[in-house]
């Protein structure tokens, strides 16, 4: 007896976003099935993994994480140039010095190193604020002029400042990263609010702010889970890519952070694992742009992906 | 949940009128208000006072004048097949057909056409015994549905099984029959047929209409309805309607959950 190959009928998509300028531009998203299935529905493009430049110095990383950049770490500009080297498909520079416990960066300043970052690579950019709502939303507005016309993913808005942020991406044509806190409610309710100001729909991207392996990951794989199914039913409101900021999280976590013990073996390697984990299970959970920041979980991830897609090493 | 929008029905004068004058404006404003109300299908029906020959023709005219005016599909509503065929010829996008009954002379003619012109089909669980008297004898006639939807490789999901409701003031016992239907109805293959109910039937000539109609359809939604030929001018049936997809997890909740069902 014949197997017949049981196949979903889909009738949604996820929304297509064109993230950085022709010849070196990326686009995400348009899956019309779940990760992987292709024999079920249209994979047009593979998740794409970027690399984190900070524009301070980071005072908080593990030595061997800092050892992988260097002198890098004190000029943007250089530490984007080896992220590409590394293999990194997009940069995200991430203003933590314009926190006001930080440096107090004015968003001139910081609009500046971004405009500094983007004219040393070309690869497409995601540019995040500090953090803080209220400095954000001045601080982006600044960023997207800055880069004026130059499509890059700009974040991250949150229901209390998405309204300045929208509008700066509107004007400036850049796309928009939609925070909320493992939420999906809060996601559906906040992309409705920004495409309510005409911001298209495949200009948004949905950041769950997801936890990293053994800190709450489950949460975030069962709603990026759930808003797929939801963006595959029909639900235009979920029908965004979704990003995760995975170097970031998983670098605060203690197995990242804890020298060579007995009990957990050698930091450098269970640290890139503790990364690239976190990072391959967002994959499988339909996750459409990675942030990471060791080299090394960079590429394993791709490396994972290339598999997935059945592509050749 | 699917709603169809009753209005545009030879039984209201308004439309009545429009047809014995061409008048395209009246048919246009209730496409247009019933498509921003949030219908997802306009009823599309005749009415008594059309004579057999004309009716092909004035669907054909409704059909056309409707769906200029609105992006909608139609649902086409006739005893005629002549004039649910003349519809169908003209119709722009998937039609759904009203309807079949479960009498085998009736499905020889439907299934194929529903085929033919790539349409979904409203099958009624009746016969030319009449309308049966409890949920068994409705799941039975709906099984009949099944197998010729089957016979005839019409998609499972594209067959809609009317149980038949009936006003709650003078068939009273017919109600919980109904809803029991309904849920058996959604068991009898899989994937299952789906499931529409006339809605305004249920509270002909009785007082608190739209209170009656509103409380009735959010008990069918729970027992597995798929949509119903509905008032939309009843913006607090809607609401509730969409309230209740809310609450059995069939969409994603946000706080505009009212406004997205009806965006759809």
């Amino acid at each position: 007896m014949a197997v017949a190959i049981v196949k979903e009928r889909w009738t949604g998509q996820v929304a297509e976003m064109n993230m950085g300028l022709e010849p070196n531009a990326l686009k995400v998203g348009g899956e019309s099935t779940l990760p992987f299935l292709p024999f079920e529905g249209g994979c047009p493009n593979k998740p794409v993994v970027g690399l984190e430049v900070l524009d301070m110095e980071p005072e908080e990383w593990p030595e061997t994480l800092k050892i992988q950049y260097g002198d890098a770490l004190t000029d943007p500009a250089a530490w984007a140039r080896k992220c590409v080297d590394f293999g990194a498909d997009l940069i995200c520079l991430r203003l933590i010095s314009a926190h006001p416990d930080q440096k107090d960066t004015s968003p001139e300043a910081a609009a500046a190193t971004a405009r500094a970052v983007a004219e040393a690579v070309n690869v497409p950019l995601v540019v995040l604020g500090c953090g803080m709502e209220e400095k954000d939303a001045g601080l982006l507005a600044a960023v997207a002029e800055a880069l004026a016309g130059r499509n890059v993913l700009i974040g991250c808005a949150t229901p209390n400042n998405y309204k300045t942020i929208t509008a700066s991406c509107m004007v400036h044509g850049h796309n928009i990263i939609a925070s909320s806190p493992l939420d999906i409610n809060l996601a559906k309710q906040l992309n409705i609010l920004i495409n309510e100001m005409n911001l298209p729909l495949n200009r948004i991207a949905i950041d769950p702010l997801v936890g990293p392996l053994g800190y709450g990951l489950e949460y975030a794989y069962s709603i990026m889970e759930r808003a797929r199914i939801g963006a595959l039913t029909g639900d235009k409101m979920l029908s965004m890519p979704v990003i995760c900021f995975i170097g970031s999280e998983t670098w605060k976590t203690k197995e990242a952070k804890t020298e060579d013990n007995q009990e957990w073996g050698e930091q450098a390697r269970r640290a890139v694992l503790w990364e690239s984990l976190t990072a391959v299970s967002f994959v499988q959970a339909g996750g459409s742009v990675l942030i990471l920041r060791h080299p090394e979980s960079l590429k394993q991830c791709k490396t994972h992906i290339a598999a997935m897609t059945g592509a050749t090493k | 949940m699917e709603l169809i929008g009753e209005r545009i029905n030879g039984m209201f004068k308004d439309i009545k009128e429009a047809i014995l004058n061409k008048d395209a404006a009246v048919i246009q404003y209730w496409a247009k208000r019933q498509e921003e109300k949030g219908a997802h299908w306009l009823d599309i029906n005749t009415g008594p006072t059309v004579s057999p020959e004309e009716q092909p023709a004035v669907m054909t005219w409704l059909v056309q004048t409707a769906q200029a005016a609105s992006t909608l599909p139609c649902c086409l509503d006739s005893t005629s097949p002549a004039a649910i065929e003349a519809g169908l010829k003209v119709h722009r996008g998937q039609a759904l057909i009203n309807s079949t009954s479960a009498e085998q002379s009736k499905m020889d003619i439907y299934f194929p056409m529903a085929v033919q012109y790539g349409a979904r089909l409203i099958g009624l669980a009746m016969n030319e015994a009449g309308v049966p008297k409890d949920a068994a004898a409705r799941a039975a006639l709906a099984m009949e549905l099944v197998v010729n939807a089957d016979m005839h490789g019409l998609a499972m999901e594209d067959l809609y099984i009317d149980p038949l409701v009936l006003p709650a003031n003078v068939a009273q016992d017919h109600g919980p029959e109904v809803i029991e239907a309904i849920r058996q109805i959604k068991m009898l293959a899989s994937p299952s047929p789906k499931t529409v109910i006339g809605l305004s039937n249920v509270s002909q000539r009785c007082n608190e209409r739209r209170l009656l109609n509103r409380t009735y359809m959010v008990m069918c939604i729970t027992a597995g309805l798929d949509s119903a030929i509905v008032d939309m001018e009843d913006d607090l049936l809607v609401d509730a309607a969409a309230a209740t997809e809310i609450l059995l997890n069939r969409s994603i909740y946000c706080d505009a959950f009212l406004k997205t069902f009806r965006q759809r």
